[in-house]
């Protein structure tokens, strides 16, 4: 066994050496634009172009015809929001998502409200999970697009998609999700949960970083959007930019080989998953956030009361894990996703992110259990605020000097 | 971020971790912080009759530079008369441990912890509060 170990898969994820070898021979032999129609250098990179969007509609249940190119899930996400907004704006200026969603879907919707629309952000329940009749309540007849995410990128909750999908059609609204998470790792297919547009990544799912796409329906309804990029007016006039032929051969290979393998796979790493939560959540005063049973198979985002996130992460040198503690960065907010389940300030500082991936063995979640029951337990022996605890004192019966 | 050697070093091996009796008049206790800010520092002192600090200890829920901070605070004190505990600079404990800029609220807080105890120590004994008129870096 290797150290450091990755547990970190929610934010990028080893590509898959398959992936690699399928994108190798675009970079220097079959290096062609995929838009020289003229000549055979031309002709063989449009050919990997064509399998790899083939290889991602099928991932997803979705015709070729539908798959648009970016250079990411962010692009996605922007152009799938900005260009609803500029195309259907006539007919309505609302668009309605939610509190959890990654921040290129949160910015863009805070762009589209300088341009003059109206966009509204629906809470989520303690779980994570978005109230139907909240979002009904919110719907109305100027309401263009519902834009909510699949799974969560920090919790793993997964959404009713295919029930808000139903909402938000009924009201004469386009549906909208950034699957980036759930793509790849549980079935989705636009047609069954009623996608209009759907943004992925390559680099979440054992592809390469700068490659993404975004699913537009072509059929019942026909969707448009605004190009958010001006040039020669690839991918169907919606996303210019001569095409990262590697980049896209190693989405189309990388999106084939999840959905050969992503049922075996979800069974392992679910199984993994729940043995390393239930022996992480025998210590005292740990508790897992979001839902637990509409979740990703990979996903477990675990608060330890009473230890800082960060100062935890120092401890547990050897893994790679996420806090939604703030003092990883600049702001010392800790993170929104957690806040907006309710969940107190000095639980969200407290919590750890284990992400596994398809190169996580079971060796690894042992050796990690047991560095994070040895680290938490260290660090509550440092704790004042465990030793408080520990004698009774009500925390919240302090008044803190808040700095 | 990379942490500087001398922070892994007291966050690995902290010193002078634990509890005195605050019940007593020669402790003095400074709990600072606030646990919705990630950071809360408990910082006690035991007094002899000459105002000499001869034991320093502290607990601390945070990032590994507040408890770097704190734990290198307890090391500074011990041995030192309360006059010049006073004067510890939460600059001395930025440069010791080379915090960087988004660390540096971690020695200040571990400055208020140690002015805190202090404080603490003097209205035990009958003395008035010293005010801070500090303003930090």
């Amino acid at each position: 066994m290797n150290l450091p170990i990755y547990l970190d898969n929610n934010a990028t994820t080893p590509m898959d050496p398959r992936v690699l070898e399928a994108m190798l021979p675009y970079f220097t032999t079959k290096f062609g634009n995929a838009a020289s129609r003229n000549h055979p250098f031309g002709w063989v990179a449009e050919e990997g172009v064509d399998y790899a969007r083939e290889q991602v509609a099928k991932l997803i249940g979705a015709n070729e015809k539908e798959i648009i190119f970016t250079s990411g899930a962010t692009e996605s996400d922007n152009l799938a929001i900005k260009g609803v907004f500029e195309m259907y704006k006539e007919k309505g200026n609302h668009i309605i998502t939610t509190v959890t969603e990654h921040k290129a879907v949160l910015d863009a919707c805070k762009h589209v409200e300088k341009l003059g629309g109206k966009v509204t952000y629906l809470p989520v329940k303690e779980d994570g999970i978005l109230d139907l009749a909240v979002l009904e309540a919110a719907m109305t007849s100027e309401t263009i697009l519902v834009s909510v995410m699949y799974g969560n990128n920090e919790i793993g909750v997964i959404q009713p998609i295919k029930e808000i999908s139903a909402i938000a059609h009924k009201y004469g609204a386009l549906f909208m999700t950034d699957a980036v998470q759930a793509v790849g790792k549980i079935p989705v297919d636009v047609n069954k949960d009623g996608i209009d547009l759907l943004a992925l990544s390559a680099h979440k799912i054992y592809g390469p970083k700068g490659v993404g796409a975004l699913y537009v329906r072509r059929k019942g309804p026909r969707v448009k959007v605004t190009a958010q990029m001006d040039g020669g007016g690839h991918e169907r006039g919606m996303r210019s930019g001569t095409l990262n032929v590697p980049g896209i051969v190693g989405l189309g290979k990388a999106c084939e080989l999840c959905g050969l393998e992503m049922e075996s796979e979800a069974k392992r790493l679910s199984a993994m998953r729940d043995r390393l939560q239930t022996a992480l959540t025998v210590l005292e005063e740990s508790y897992v956030n979001g839902n637990v049973e509409h979740r990703l198979p990979h996903v477990a985002n675990i608060s330890f009361k009473y230890v800082e996130g960060e100062g935890l992460m120092m401890a547990m040198k050897d893994l790679a894990v996420s806090s939604g503690s703030a003092c990883t960065s600049a702001s010392l907010e800790p993170s929104y996703v957690l806040k907006s389940l309710g969940l107190s300030d000095d639980l969200a500082h407290s919590s750890i992110r284990f992400g596994l991936g398809r190169f996580t063995t079971d060796e690894e979640v042992d050796y990690a259990i047991e560095v994070t029951k040895k680290s938490v337990t260290h660090l509550r022996e440092l704790s004042p605020l465990w030793e408080m605890f520990k004698e009774g004192i009500d925390l919240n019966s302090i008044e803190w000097a808040e700095h | 971020m990379a942490y500087s050697d001398k922070v892994i070093d007291h966050y690995t091996n902290p010193r002078n971790v634990g509890t005195l009796d605050k019940s007593s008049h020669k402790v003095g206790t400074g709990l600072v912080g606030a646990p919705e800010c990630g950071d809360v520092m408990r910082l006690q002192i035991q007094v002899d009759d000459n105002n000499v600090i001869t034991d320093a200890k502290f607990k601390t829920f945070g990032c590994g530079s507040a408890i770097a901070s704190s734990s290198l605070a307890t090391e500074w004190l011990k041995g030192k008369s309360i006059d010049d505990a006073m004067k510890i600079d939460n600059m001395d404990i930025v440069e010791e441990l080379a915090l960087p800029p988004v660390k540096i609220h971690c020695s200040v807080l571990a400055e208020d912890a140690i002015k805190a105890a202090i404080n603490d120590f003097r209205v035990k004994n009958g003395l008035a509060p010293i005010e801070s008129e500090k303003v930090h870096h």
